[in-house]
């Protein structure tokens, strides 16, 4: 049971390869996000300013834009959302210095706010549940999708500890595949079941906040190309009255 | 029509402008050839599109910044927090795509029906700078959101001119004004991008259109329509542009708004052919990218560039892809001007140079691996084997009888 519920990497020729290329060759397990899923957003958000926006930036983001647009009440946004006072027309800034940040972690965490039109909600997604045990490395963890990466797990506690299991698999053809395996092997507080979906909510409110106006976008597309298809008949009509005397 | 107001307000502007001159000379009793088909629609599509550009740039100007440490930042702000920024900003990015690819399908038409012969040279010079001056205006502009792609792609291309002997390095530094790309680029980019190159863009526009009104459009069946007269002097094969092609351009412009507004609303960034990911990444000179890819327009070229092992012969090689098409009027002596009745000869040659420049942007969007590499190769002297067999195709071929008037 819990094999099945754990995730499974091809990795696609050699290990190596996929490996040198930073992860490209790995499988990428789908977010299946739903845009339009105002509570799947919501936990999101929580979740986003709970793990995620004490070391990460999402500095192009205003807290009170992603209220509006989540229908969250301003009032809870700033009680339930905001842990460091202000204004809600204030960006979502973090208040660990870069110089702090690069001491700790190696690197300066990026700024999220565009970081799923960078990635994609499938990578981001398949990333946050890769993370693996590894004492060989300073922070104890490893990614399978980014090898080496400077984040610890920090949805440890919901996710539970993972471990690699390796097996070779010859195909038909000859060609030996590699299969890792995430092995679940110490609990968190969610399910595996659970955890993904709060993965799955989490990649959501990373997509939303890419583009804020996607939604409002996509709607305004609709009425736009219907007006237009109207205009191209009128346009058609006017033509062939214009064009009746010409031979 | 066709005379000067004598009174009124047209008649006291007509007093001192030729304002109801140029109405009839360019539109009311421009006589155009009847028989424009589908092919016909890109030049006042590309038309549309500057304009687009023009005023969507003028209001993105309005919140950008370019400056290396706010450019990208001020790029989501307008995404943002500008009311209908995000609009603004995605008609620009895909506008600049869509320019291409009207101007393509336009010369494409020039090809068909040898629209470039005499006398049209030189509205095909003219289109031709325009379309160069294109590609400079949409490379400048792409380093502006001051992504990695921006960064990156600036940074390799610029290099080319390092590869220029003797005064490359030189030349490098001085377009860059600095020793990598940086703030000193994004500026100068910027002033060219929103003001050098859209002047010079215009002023073609018009020579363009003035050259072509000079001499009277080609058409379908390569004929002159001015040739066959009636006894007033109008071509009877001639329809007076407006009403007749501009209501009719008006369903041409109905058409690409749908396509450009599916693009627009449902898919800006058109699988990150038009807007790339690595682009929402701001620009890091100490992390080059793993694969740099120009964008989809400039990719033939790049691939020619890439098939050439040495650096500046690729150049060289880069460069003459695009003046071998500046020489067509003069390379192409086949008397013939449309397609409808050139030999099969040239119809094979055109077919195979359409080939191998889709093949060639396919290829520069391609790591350049071997096996690559020796298809772009081949498909680039497929490309210079068109330029070269225009000289001696029309020795060999038989043309079909043009008839006088066009056809339907």
């Amino acid at each position: 049971m819990m094999k099945n519920l754990s995730i499974v990497f091809m990795l696609l020729v050699s290990p190596e390869l996929a490996l040198a290329a930073g992860g490209h060759g790995i499988h990428l397990d789908q977010a299946n996000i739903d845009p339009n899923n105002k509570e799947s957003l919501q936990r999101g958000a929580r979740l986003f300013v709970n793990y995620c926006l004490s070391c990460h930036s999402a500095a192009l983001m205003r807290y009170e834009r992603m209220g509006t647009d989540l229908g969250i009440d301003e009032k809870l946004v700033s009680e339930n959302l905001m842990f460091t006072g202000g204004k809600v027309g204030e960006l979502m800034t973090v208040a660990t210095s870069a110089q702090d940040a690069k001491e700790w972690f190696g690197t300066v965490p990026p700024d999220l706010s565009v970081i799923a039109r960078a990635r994609g909600v499938d990578w981001l997604y398949t990333y946050l549940r890769s993370f693996y045990q590894d004492d060989s490395r300073h922070i104890g963890v490893n990614n399978l999708v980014f090898p080496d990466v400077g984040m610890p797990n920090v949805l440890w506690e919901l996710q539970g500890t993972q471990e690699p299991v390796i097996t070779t698999v010859k195909e038909a053809d000859g060609t030996e595949l590699k299969v890792v395996e995430l092995e679940l092997v110490e609990p968190g507080l969610m399910s595996p079941r659970e955890f993904d979906r709060a993965v799955r909510d989490l990649v959501n409110f990373l997509d939303y906040m890419g583009e804020p106006a996607k939604y409002e976008r996509q709607h305004l597309g609709v009425k736009v190309v219907l007006f237009l298809l109207v205009f191209l008949v009128l346009a058609y009509l006017l033509k062939k009255e214009y064009w009746r005397d010409v031979h | 029509m066709g005379e000067k107001y004598k009174t009124g307000l047209l008649g006291w502007i007509d007093a001192r402008f030729p304002l109801s001159k140029m109405w009839n000379e360019h539109l009311a009793e421009y006589y155009a050839p009847k028989n424009f088909n589908f092919w016909y629609y890109f030049g006042s599509l590309a038309l549309l599109v500057l304009v687009m550009q023009i005023f969507t740039g003028i209001w993105l100007t309005m919140n950008y910044k370019p400056d290396a440490t706010l450019a990208f930042n001020s790029v989501e702000y307008i995404m943002r927090d500008v009311n209908w920024g995000w609009l603004i900003r995605y008609m620009h990015s895909t506008g600049a795509s869509f320019f291409f690819i009207v101007v393509y399908l336009h010369m494409f038409r020039g090809l068909l029906y040898g629209s470039y012969k005499k006398p049209r040279e030189l509205i095909w010079i003219f289109g031709m700078i325009i379309y160069v001056c294109l590609m400079a205006e949409a490379f400048m502009g792409y380093l502006l959101p001051w992504g990695q792609m921006s960064y990156w792609g600036a940074q390799v291309i610029i290099s080319l001119f390092g590869a220029i002997p003797g005064i490359g390095d030189a030349l490098a530094l001085w377009i860059r004004g600095d020793y990598v790309i940086a703030d000193a680029t994004l500026n100068r980019f910027f002033a060219f991008h929103v003001i050098a190159v859209p002047i010079i863009l215009l002023a073609l526009v018009v020579m363009h259109i003035l050259a072509l009104h000079e001499v009277g459009s080609n058409n379908p069946d390569g004929v002159e329509i001015k040739k066959v007269k009636d006894e007033n002097g109008i071509p009877k094969d001639g329809i007076p542009f407006h009403p007749y092609y501009s209501v009719k351009d008006i369903v041409g412009v109905a058409v690409f708004l749908i396509f450009f507004s599916i693009v627009v609303f449902f898919m800006p960034e058109m699988g990150g052919w038009f807007l790339e990911r690595d682009n929402f990444i701001p620009a890091d000179p100490l992390k080059t990218p793993e694969h740099i890819v120009p964008l989809w327009y400039f990719t033939p070229f790049y691939a020619v560039l890439r098939a050439v092992p040495d650096k500046f012969l690729g150049v060289v090689a880069m460069g003459g892809a695009i003046i071998a098409l500046f020489l067509l009027p003069w390379l192409d002596r086949s008397p013939v001007k449309s397609i409808r009745y050139r030999g099969v000869l040239y119809k094979l040659a055109l077919a195979v140079f359409v080939i191998s420049f889709i093949a060639l942007g396919y290829l520069g969007t391609q790591p350049a691996t071997p096996v690559l590499t020796n298809f772009a190769r081949l498909f680039s002297i497929l490309y210079f084997g068109f330029f070269i067999s225009l000289l001696i195709i029309p020795k060999f071929e038989k043309t079909k009888p043009v008839p006088d008037r066009v056809t339907s």
